[in-house]
């Protein structure tokens, strides 16, 4: 990406000194993601027949964690970036501190026509990810966990577990194993999700801090059952291990494209905001990642064969078994609090 | 011989000067002045505890990687040059190995299904895994072994220093061997154990990957609290807060030691 980066860079200094005729010509963007495996999957799948409908370059630049370049960009008041792939979560906080971009859906029908719950007015579902409750079927080769309750049952399941060091998806299960249904999780009893969490947390082995780490456990063995992103968990099935999961209760979670306040290519990156977000080259997503799409309209494409869209997390029947998390109660104060609190929850 | 060094230091302004500048700055001004971030850093009880338990640990593994250290260097030193320097080698090695490896290739051996587990299993000793990692104990052992070198390195420096007619001289007035160590040999090599605990004390201060990926996630460093300020909770300023707190306290260390024995010595110059 560095390559790619500098030669982004190299076009932003050919412009300031004076070539803007032929900055016109060709219109361009600064797109940036998560990189790995997944930026590999969405250039072939989108960004390069993006780039090829609308005439335009789009240069890659990716970064694990956008949320602090974000901040330091646009209030270096200088942003380099124009769109960021970035957990939902970033673009609404970012929205409210007047660090993104609000969207004109009337420039983006792509993203008008899909659910309201799948957009705000500073982003729009980009791909979809879950937090699901993954096991060994070594632990486990018949009655397997197939709910929170499950996971938080200790005499029926023995085994080691792992949880993740976040709360996101970690309260919204520790509810569900609590008896709230899915569709009724918001806005999060966050007192009863932690005193739920103290029950479980002397038989949590490990906290994992990362999507690899979460893999190598699992893989390893060193737990039985754990929450994982389905995409992580298959990758490690894939690769020999005997382990499973189930969408059932898992939390559905998104990262979404979002444009940083003051982008140098403010226009072109709404128009290609919404060519991203078309069901075509959404579909194609998931012939190359086990991610699903951020457009639902994508299923209704020919291009995802049922077979595989049964695996994806955003297919419509997976979906309704899930729960959406809701990025603004998480954005709200009192999920901000929540945040806060887990830190002494954990330390405790 | 300004001109001569002012190419180093417009580049330690620039690098390290104006970057820690910013971030105290950061620590006390946010909207205006504000004292809050350090109010919470003194106050909050996840802060005392990441504090506490970092300086715990670091004395745990500062004390550990002596008692390792002291003999291996004490080896390096009376045996013939060439062993020596086989030993050292051995000791500085896994220098060129990246700490992310390091923590890996410590949880193959230390995790549940990993080598040392299975091994005691296959020899009947346990019935059930150990659980050797992913708690303080797995932190504190990879640790003292990514830290080792930073004890020996300084001790054989001292130790080679030490002339060996002042043992002979012990031996020839009648003191046993284990005699003139105590009373010749131990206290001219305290500069060096000084030396080595404060290098090996101030690095462990900050370690990171090696908490992160060995602690199970209990396991809180300082400098854990810095990045989680920063990836979790969007607090720069607490981040900063922190990372000020412990870069005055890793000065105070120096300033201390510096009063015992000169720093250059601490930092390997003599």
């Amino acid at each position: 990406m560095t390559m790619k980066r500098n030669f982004g860079l190299g076009c932003a200094l050919l412009g300031a000194i004076g070539l803007t005729s032929a900055a016109d010509a060709a219109e361009q963007i600064t797109f940036v993601s998560q990189g790995g495996a997944y930026q590999q999957a969405q250039t072939v799948a989108i960004l390069d027949p993006s780039a090829k409908k609308l005439g335009i370059t789009i240069n890659q630049d990716s970064i694990p964690d956008a949320w602090p370049a974000i901040k330091t960009q646009v209030g270096s008041g200088k942003p380099i970036w124009d769109v960021v792939d970035t957990p939902t979560g970033n673009c609404l906080r970012g929205g409210e501190q007047g660090l993104i971009e609000k969207l004109d859906f009337s420039k983006i029908p792509n993203g008008a026509a899909m659910p309201e719950s799948y957009r705000s007015p500073y982003s729009v579902s980009y791909e979809f990810y879950s937090s699901v409750l993954s096991y060994s079927q070594k632990t486990f080769p018949k009655d397997a966990p197939n709910s929170w309750a499950d996971f938080w049952d200790v005499k029926k399941f023995p085994g080691r577990r792992a949880l993740r060091n976040h709360p996101f998806a970690t309260l919204e299960a520790a509810l569900m194993a609590d008896g709230v249904a899915p569709d009724k999780l918001y806005p999060l009893d966050v007192d009863r999700a932690f005193k739920k969490l103290e029950e479980i947390k002397p038989h949590i082995t490990v906290w994992w801090t990362s999507g690899a780490q979460s893999a190598q456990l699992l893989n390893d063995g060193e737990v039985d059952m754990e929450m994982a992103w389905n995409g992580r968990v298959s990758a490690v099935a894939k690769e020999g291990a005997k382990v499973a999961f189930t969408y059932n209760q898992g939390i559905l979670q998104s990262t979404s494209l979002c444009i940083l306040k003051g982008a140098p290519n403010l226009d072109t990156a709404i128009k290609f905001i919404n060519e991203a977000v078309d069901p075509v080259h959404q579909a194609n997503l998931p012939l190359h990642i086990d991610y699903g799409p951020g457009n639902p309209k994508a299923f209704e494409t020919s291009v995802i064969k049922p077979e595989r869209a049964a695996q994806l997390p955003s297919e419509p029947a997976n979906a309704v078994k899930q729960a959406l998390m809701s990025y603004a109660w998480w954005s709200s104060p009192a999920g901000e609090a929540a945040e806060k609190r887990w830190a002494s929850f954990m330390q405790k | 011989m300004l001109a001569l060094v002012s190419p180093a230091l417009l580049v330690i302004l620039a690098l390290i000067v104006l970057p820690v500048g910013w971030l105290a700055w950061q620590s006390i001004y946010h909207d205006g002045f504000t004292l809050e971030n350090y109010r919470r850093v003194f106050t909050e009880d996840v802060y005392w505890r990441s504090f506490a338990l970092t300086f715990e640990i670091s004395l745990a593994v500062t004390l550990i990687a002596l008692l390792l250290g002291y003999p291996v260097a004490y080896l390096a030193n009376s045996v013939p040059k060439g062993w020596s320097i086989l030993i050292l080698s051995l000791v500085v090695l896994p220098f060129w190995t990246s700490v992310l490896v390091r923590a890996y290739a410590w949880l193959a051996l230390l995790q549940r299904t990993g080598v040392i587990n299975q091994f005691l299993r296959y020899l009947d000793v346990i019935a059930e895994p150990l659980a050797l990692v992913h708690n303080t104990f797995g932190t504190v052992v990879a640790t003292v072994h990514i830290l080792l070198p930073f004890m020996v390195l300084p001790l054989y420096a001292t130790m080679q220093k030490i002339p060996n007619d002042l043992m002979q001289a012990g031996a020839s007035l009648g003191a046993s061997p284990s005699l003139t160590f105590m009373r010749v040999f131990l206290p001219l090599s305290l500069p060096g154990v000084l030396a080595g605990c404060t290098m090996v004390f101030v690095l462990c201060l900050g370690f990171y990957i090696t908490p992160e990926l060995l602690g199970g996630g209990r396991t809180v460093m300082v400098s854990m609290l810095v990045s989680r300020n920063v990836e979790l909770y969007n607090q720069f300023g607490a981040a900063s807060a922190v990372a000020v707190v412990l870069l005055l306290s890793v000065l105070a260390i120096f300033f201390v030691v510096s009063r015992f024995i000169s720093l250059d010595r601490v930092l390997g110059q003599k």
